[in-house]
């Protein structure tokens, strides 16, 4: 019997086959009579289809074709609302929407016939950006623009403005959209038939998500709709709604075709310019604070744009405005929030979702309200930071234990902080170099799972199955999508067990075959669904024990003697566990107040940076991540996701500019859309501190995914004002803001 | 992949003498196409508009590396990668190997040639800015003859250039001497590899014993409609000290000297200021050693 599998790196689960190409993604399936699909798009933002012209040329009666008069349910993507036709009828909301589909065997054709297609549109006033949505420039959606609100409020902030001998400190700060740049673009294959129902392979994070929506969009009923996921080449929240879009258009086409396999791949080209991507953000901070740098009231304002539908825009904006506060002990807090809507592409799940952009502002705010106080930034976070038995600002009292300045001390003496601190505040004044040194810092949190009541809504399961020879199998609809799930539900369940970890494998994600675990989203796989697993795992052990065929201790050998019996017996060995939120959890949908989430990560971050005022183009020199996430189930995996996400923070905060013009991005190629390269980036140390979290599984473990993306772009923009001293309020921090920064303040 | 494959078509002919031939009896009909780097991104985005190609890739003419006393020739085929590993050309031009190194990824070096990026007639092209500071001259092949171009002369307007639709590049011919010249080369892309310049600049300086400038020569790509020498701004600079005052003055005539415009990639001036911080950054590393100087 092995022991100690939680916290070892063991090989993963899927590595072998992707290392030697075994891994079969979606491209790479091939169907007899497959045809293939391609999209007819919006060339404008906003306006009135007036027509639809087929061009001379193109033998169209060999194509399959399908607007939205072909579709057998309803013409809308099931998500929160039903907002978004899947084919634009009549009218369209942004450009790149979806209005015709195109189906044929030869896809070079295809490509051609898509051209020859014209979609005369009378246009419309349209609006591109949040300031003219809340100016009311045009209303584009609803009565008012407005996706969703939300207010959280924590004592009294107005009974604050008028107290004497407190500082006021405002500032604004905004951030733009990101492409989420998953290596592997959108991708789908769809069979349907009124005889056979409908069935979709492709390349996702939520297969129940994109089951759910082919429900409504055929109204056929759960069990004649199966999706599988594919191995997939990454996801970022990029795939957590859109495959539900492919996914019904590669069904309808199918279904138009009689049954007839259809695959529809974007390039990178449409995947850029047509799906989703980070919301742009607005964030207004008024913070009062004692002479002493003690926080009194903190008042925040919160605005995403979520393009032109409502989308996940409404859990986006919820995660923002719930991390707005931060890790921070304030008696009065106000968070009123904001999605609204635009002509643009919908904007949509983007790791940390919502709260990079929220803790973008935060931690700028704390640097400058710092200065006016005249303490050091680390200072008078220090005399802030939440602690064990202190309310967030939902009122959720945080009942584990929380050691914010001790990750910071850590963080501190990992870089040399202080010591860096004075010698480049001396180097910057004293020498003519045209390179600026400057450190800083950010410190976070980032809640695990689904916000407030999101857990008890979804219900999920998962299911364990033993087989005689007592191989174990986890059932569930969580996605491997190169972060590591296989691996450590493997690790999770063979850890419960005690068995070998090449004894348990992961069934393939498919909604015919795995219970709904719920999406891959929201760092919930290993915290919330890998929870699940365990206990699943052991409700195997619990049958066998009850049927007295497995003593209390057993060896390897011996639960395989068990499980041989009981096949024999009874027939297949499954146990299936459902979530039970933890006790003593409440929350106010509401009044938007309690506990917010079961558990959160906590984390200093430290970034070091050259800005060349020759180029004005900034350098990470060093970048140090220190982080407290429960107990690390996979040390290479888990380094990797902070490493990953850190990068992905470095694209955000100084390379990656999404460059509208009239609600379309333009600058949809890689060479133009500059995410940094390997050169780029800097050394990413990272170290964990485990504090074992009671509901976590494998002995504590919380969620990790989408932290690491939280505390990029204020700790360099924090370390840039060092170097510059210029107080720069956006990302990305292209050049050419830094340089029209730096004249400005000279 | 955007393009209709049937649409293109690609003849490979024996010998240069063949291709020649072909050009001149339907001048205008084909296009060369050696290393693709360029025309690949066009096809996959279905913008390639020409349909018929001439692959040359493998005309033995158009390939190598040739030194004399008085030159050193590189046939059009000239890879990057082969321009960085030539003992010759990194000795006596580190501002064309400096180029080459950040042309693209490995893969494009290998495949991309000298040649395609001078007739891709790209402002924004890496290696140009180095020819134009090294006087290169091109060689020109026609069925009718050869004819050589000085390369600052070569482009005309955007995308224009004196070439003939029945010619084609045949080597880009460095004269040796500018070896003792200071050189400095920068290319700003915002990130360090993979990147499409913003700004391209290479400069090459002697100094004079009296400490005078005494030949000047800049190159800057994605500053105006073709890559510019600029030649106003030497002037300004023949024959002075480059103390601050010459460094203002030819920082101010730079800016006058260059078009550059917005587009999605930077601004018109973001370009003009970062290649005035590089020309008196260029300028300041004079003043200091006056000695060679390695490209950034």
């Amino acid at each position: 019997m092995q022991t100690e599998i939680v916290g070892k790196p063991v090989p993963r689960k899927e590595g072998r086959s992707k290392v030697t190409g075994a891994a079969r993604y979606v491209d790479d399936l091939s169907m007899p009579g497959m045809l293939y699909g391609a999209t007819v798009r919006s060339p404008v933002a906003r306006g009135r289809i007036r027509a639809v012209t087929f061009g001379e040329g193109i033998p169209w009666d060999e194509f399959v074709v399908v607007t939205a008069k072909d579709i057998p349910g309803e013409n809308a993507v099931a998500l929160i609302l039903l907002d978004q036709p899947y084919l634009a009828d009549g009218f369209v909301n942004h450009a790149e929407e979806p209005v015709l589909l195109l189906a044929h065997e030869d896809k070079h054709l295809l490509e051609r016939a898509r051209r020859a297609v014209t979609v005369d549109i009378e246009p419309l006033p349209a609006v591109f950006t949040l300031e003219e949505s809340l100016a009311g420039k045009e209303i584009v959606w609803g009565e008012d623009n407005v996706f969703k609100t939300y207010l959280v409020d924590k004592g009294d902030v107005d009974e604050v403005w008028a107290q004497p001998d407190l500082l006021i400190v405002e500032g604004e700060y905004s951030t733009g959209a990101q492409e989420q740049l998953y290596i592997e673009t959108n991708g789908v294959i769809a069979v349907a038939n009124a005889a056979e129902g409908v069935t979709v392979w492709g390349s996702m994070q939520c297969p129940y998500y994109v089951h759910k929506a082919l429900l409504k969009l055929f109204a056929l009923p759960p069990e004649r709709v199966r999706v599988v996921q594919c191995e997939t080449g990454g996801g970022f929240g990029g795939k957590e709604e859109y495959p539900s879009m492919i996914g019904g258009h590669a069904a309808l086409l199918s279904w138009k075709a009689g049954g007839r396999p259809v695959k529809i791949i974007y390039d990178r080209a449409e995947d850029m310019v047509a799906t989703t991507k980070r919301h742009p953000s607005l964030t207004r901070h008024r913070t009062a604070v004692t002479r002493e740098g003690k926080l009194v009231a903190m008042d925040i304002e919160f605005v995403v744009d979520g393009g032109a539908y409502a989308t996940l825009s409404a859990v986006v904006l919820s995660r923002g405005t719930i991390h707005a506060a931060g890790p921070y002990t304030c008696p009065n807090v106000r968070v009123r929030s904001r999605a609204v809507a635009t002509n643009v592409p919908p904007h949509g799940a983007f790791r940390g979702f919502g709260a990079p952009q929220s803790i973008f502002a935060l931690e700028r705010q704390l640097d400058k309200v710092a200065g006016a106080v005249g303490l050091s930034p680390a200072e008078f976070r220090r005399r802030n930071f939440i602690r064990e038995g202190e309310t967030t600002a939902t009122g959720q009292v945080i009942r584990e234990p929380v050691d914010m300045a001790g990750l910071l001390d850590r963080a501190f003496e990992l870089t040399d902080y202080e010591a860096k601190r004075e010698r480049f505040a001396r180097e910057n004044a004293e020498n003519n170099s045209t390179q600026k040194r400057g450190i800083g810092f950010a410190s976070f949190m980032h809640g695990a799972g689904f916000t407030g009541s999101g857990e008890d809504y979804l219900k999920s399961i998962v299911g364990a199955e033993a087989d005689a020879e007592g191989r174990v199998r986890v059932l569930a609809a969580s996605t491997e999508i190169g972060q590591g799930t296989n691996t450590i539900f493997a690790q999770i369940a063979s850890n419960a067990l005690g068995l070998d970890y090449d004894l348990v494998e992961m069934a393939q994600p498919d909604t015919g075959n795995v219970p709904d675990s719920g999406p891959t989203v929201a760092s919930r796989t290993c915290m919330i669904v890998g929870k699940l697993v365990e206990s699943a795992a052991v409700g195997l052990r619990q049958t066998l024990q009850g049927a007295g065929l497995l003593t209390e201790e057993y060896t390897q050998d011996g639960w395989r003697e068990a499980c041989r019996q009981y096949v024999e017996r009874y027939g297949a060995l499954k146990s299936f566990s459902q979530y039970k939120p933890p006790p003593g959890v409440h929350w106010d949908d509401e009044k938007y107040q309690g506990d917010a989430y079961g558990a959160y990560a906590w984390a200093v971050y430290v970034a070091e940076v050259t800005v060349d005022t020759l180029t004005y183009e900034t350098r990470v020199d060093d970048f140090v991540a220190v982080q407290e996430v429960g107990k690390v189930v996979h040390p290479i995996l888990a380094a990797g996701q902070i490493e990953g996400g850190v990068a992905q923070a470095i694209g955000f905060t100084l390379y990656e500019n999404v460059v509208w013009q009239d609600g379309r991005m333009i600058n949809n190629q890689m060479t133009n859309y500059v995410m940094p390269t390997s050169a780029d980036l800097p050394p990413i140390r990272v170290h964990f501190e485990e504090q074992p979290y009671q509901y976590g599984p494998a002995g504590g473990a919380k969620g990790i995914g989408e932290l690491p993306m939280d505390g990029g772009a204020p700790a360099i923009l924090n370390a840039i004002e060092q170097a510059t001293g210029v107080r720069f309020t956006h990302v990305p921090l292209m050049p050419e803001a830094l340089m029209r920064g730096l004249n400005e303040n000279r | 992949m955007r393009a209709y494959l049937p649409d293109y078509h690609l003849r490979a002919p024996k010998t240069l003498s063949d291709a020649l031939e072909l050009l001149a009896r339907e001048p205008g009909m084909w296009r060369a196409f050696a290393g693709g780097t360029d025309l690949m991104v066009l096809l996959e985005f279905g913008a390639l508009k020409h349909k018929n190609f001439l692959s040359i890739r493998h005309l033995p003419e158009l390939r190598g590396i040739e030194v004399t006393p008085e030159h050193v020739t590189l046939g059009a085929l000239t890879s990057y990668t082969e321009i960085q590993r030539d003992a010759d050309v990194r000795r006596e031009f580190p501002l064309l190997c400096a180029a080459a190194r950040e042309t693209g990824g490995i893969a494009i070096q290998n495949r991309g040639t000298l040649g395609g990026n001078v007739v891709n007639a790209s402002p924004a092209a890496d290696s140009p800015p180095a020819l134009l500071v090294y006087d290169a001259e091109l060689e020109l092949v026609s069925a009718s003859g050869t004819r050589r171009v000085a390369y600052r002369d070569f482009h005309t307007g955007y995308k224009q250039m004196d070439m003939r639709p029945d010619e084609l590049l045949r080597s880009i011919r460095l004269p040796r001497t500018t070896g003792d010249l200071h050189t400095y080369y920068r290319k700003v892309g915002t990130r360090k590899a993979q990147a499409i310049s913003k700004i391209c600049f290479a400069a090459g300086a002697r100094l004079a014993s009296d400490g005078r400038i005494r030949d000047a020569r800049i190159g800057l790509g994605s500053v105006a409609p073709t890559v510019v020498r600029c030649a106003r701004t030497e002037d300004v600079l023949r024959d002075q000290t480059p103390d601050e005052a010459t460094i203002k003055a030819a920082c101010a005539s730079l800016v006058q000297e260059i078009v550059p415009i917005d587009d999605m990639r930077s601004t018109a001036e973001y370009r003009a200021r970062v290649a005035a911080n590089l020309l008196a950054d260029f300028l300041s590393t004079l003043k200091i050693d006056g000695g060679k100087s390695d490209s950034a």
